[in-house]
């Protein structure tokens, strides 16, 4: 006896699919009017993110000693080998993997907007963001004003604390009065889970309900990508897109400098190793991009089927998917 | 017991918190797409039947729940327990008033229903959807009117009483609804 299936028709609406090909349609023609390439990069790479919070699928290797390869959690990585090659202003919109993130708004297989721009910083390039969603936006929903707010000024405005000044005994007594006090986990968390714990759960809610809200100028500690900006306190300059609450985006003013790339790259397998996690195969091509030089631009990844969910009238990311992963 | 980490939770996972056993109602993760990623979970306590909200940092587990639903035939009530057992090994479980609650009135003996037991120990009893049960008390019904609407009370052999027309009379058999306590219809003997 073949198992009962039931669950072979799509979780989106057909609506729903022509909705897409008519975003996709709009944004190639976007970039084809700014003359930015559209690239393709491989999904399948020999190296991988050693960022602790990012966890990759790998392949099984297969038979005749083919190794086994990490599925791309972005494609910045071969993006910005591309951008070192000389070639100019790119975008790409491709597909990206994180095992095991599953929810209302994460699916493990989901669909990124890359795109790269030579010249731009950070707050440039979050200006053309906020041009292009609202292209997109046209005809779906009406958005409200745009809105810039530092990430200092984030944590000022909703929860009255400064984020670069507040230790973990503030940070935690914070999460305590905003009823947030246990949770599980955290009697060892350094001050970036408990800052992140904050943003996730008693301000991100609030971004955006208006109109979209980028946040700007990250800790340093949290730069991952990004340049960082020397002052008193230094920060990362990256930045974020919000709305309705829902994390849309996420860009670099993009560190050019190979060997601070390394070290940051060194200091996330340090933490993999705390962490107890699988060791990383570093992206040496990557360094050697760097090495060889990266122009100064500035890049973003758009998470398409979340701006799908926003525009549209979909509660769950699945809406937005052909088939979302239980059915994949 | 096994443990059960974050990224294993899912909707009616039984698990230890508190020192009482719960049930998953509702799993969220919430991640950035760069940072640490906390799993959001709502759980039924399953002794008091409250809802908690809680986050976990992923990675993190709880220890399993042994709590287990079978079905159980209803024996008798002493008074203070309410015996049940299973229909094939013969075992006997004793339930308290706090694990029978209000379904103690649609329990008839020799009647199956759901027993959830925590550590083999009752915590809940769940009758099922719809039983039938004789009306031991009503007041006489109304040649004829079988049509019209009017309804008055009856006892039912449980000592449950549930609202019926006014046709049904005593000794009838009739089928109820135990989730919302209503008369469902005339059970033809």
């Amino acid at each position: 006896m073949t198992e009962q299936v039931t669950d072979w028709q799509p979780t989106a609406t057909l609506a729903a699919l022509r909705q897409r090909a008519e975003l996709l349609a709009r944004l190639r023609r976007y970039f084809a009017d700014q003359g930015v390439l559209e690239v393709e990069t491989p999904l399948l790479s020999s190296a991988g993110i050693p960022d602790p919070h990012i966890p990759s699928f790998t392949t099984t290797p297969g038979p005749d000693g083919v190794a086994s390869r990490y599925l791309n959690t972005s494609p910045e990585f071969a993006m910005k080998r591309l951008l070192a090659a000389g070639a100019g202003p790119i975008f790409q919109v491709c597909k990206a993997f994180r095992c095991g993130e599953q929810g209302k708004y994460h699916n493990p297989e989901f669909t990124l907007l890359e795109w790269y721009r030579p010249g731009f910083d950070h707050l440039r390039l979050m200006d053309e963001v906020d041009v292009l969603v609202r292209q997109l936006a046209e005809g779906h929903r009406p958005l409200g004003c745009s809105e810039k707010l530092s990430y200092r000024a984030c944590f000022q405005r909703y929860l009255d604390i400064d984020p670069f000044k507040a230790d973990v005994s503030m940070l935690k007594s914070c999460a305590r009065t905003q009823g947030l006090g246990e949770v599980a986990g955290l009697s060892v968390a350094g001050k970036d889970t408990w800052l992140d714990l904050l943003m996730s759960h008693c301000i991100q809610p609030y971004l955006g309900k208006d109109g979209p809200l980028f946040v700007y100028d990250y800790p340093a500690s949290q730069a991952a990508l990004a340049r960082i900006r020397p002052a008193e306190p230094p920060v990362a300059e990256r930045f974020e897109l919000f709305i309705d609450g829902i994390e849309l985006a996420n860009g670099f003013h993009e560190l050019q400098d190979a060997h601070e790339q390394r070290e940051r790259f060194e200091a996330d397998l340090v933490r993999r190793q705390v962490e107890k996690l699988e060791p990383v195969a570093l992206d040496e091509r990557l360094l050697k991009a760097l090495t060889a030089g990266l122009p100064a631009c500035a890049g973003v990844a758009l998470g398409l089927d979340r701006l799908q969910l926003v525009l549209t009238d979909c509660s769950h990311i699945r809406d937005t998917l052909a088939f979302s992963y239980e059915r994949s | 017991m096994a443990n059960y980490a974050t990224n294993e939770f899912k909707n009616g996972l039984k698990v230890m918190v508190d020192n009482d056993p719960c049930s998953m109602i509702d799993v969220d993760m919430v991640k950035p797409g760069k940072g640490q990623a906390f799993t959001r979970v709502k759980l039924r306590n399953l002794i008091s039947g409250r809802v908690v909200e809680r986050t976990y940092k992923s990675g993190e587990s709880l220890p399993g729940a042994d709590v287990m639903d079978s079905d159980m035939q209803y024996l008798y009530n002493d008074g203070e327990f309410w015996y049940f057992m299973h229909p094939e090994t013969f075992e006997q479980v004793a339930a308290d008033a706090a694990a029978v609650g209000d379904q103690h009135k649609w329990l008839k003996e020799q009647d199956m229903c759901e027993v959830t037991t925590w550590n083999e120990r009752p915590i809940a009893v769940t009758t099922p959807n719809f039983v039938e049960l004789r009306i031991t008390e009503t007041d006489p019904g109304l040649k004829g009117d079988t049509a019209q609407g009017g309804i008055k009370p009856a006892t039912l052999e449980t000592g449950a009483v549930v609202r019926v027309p006014l046709f049904i009379e005593t000794d009838e058999m009739i089928k109820v609804d135990t989730r919302s306590g209503e008369y469902v219809g005339r059970v033809k003997s």
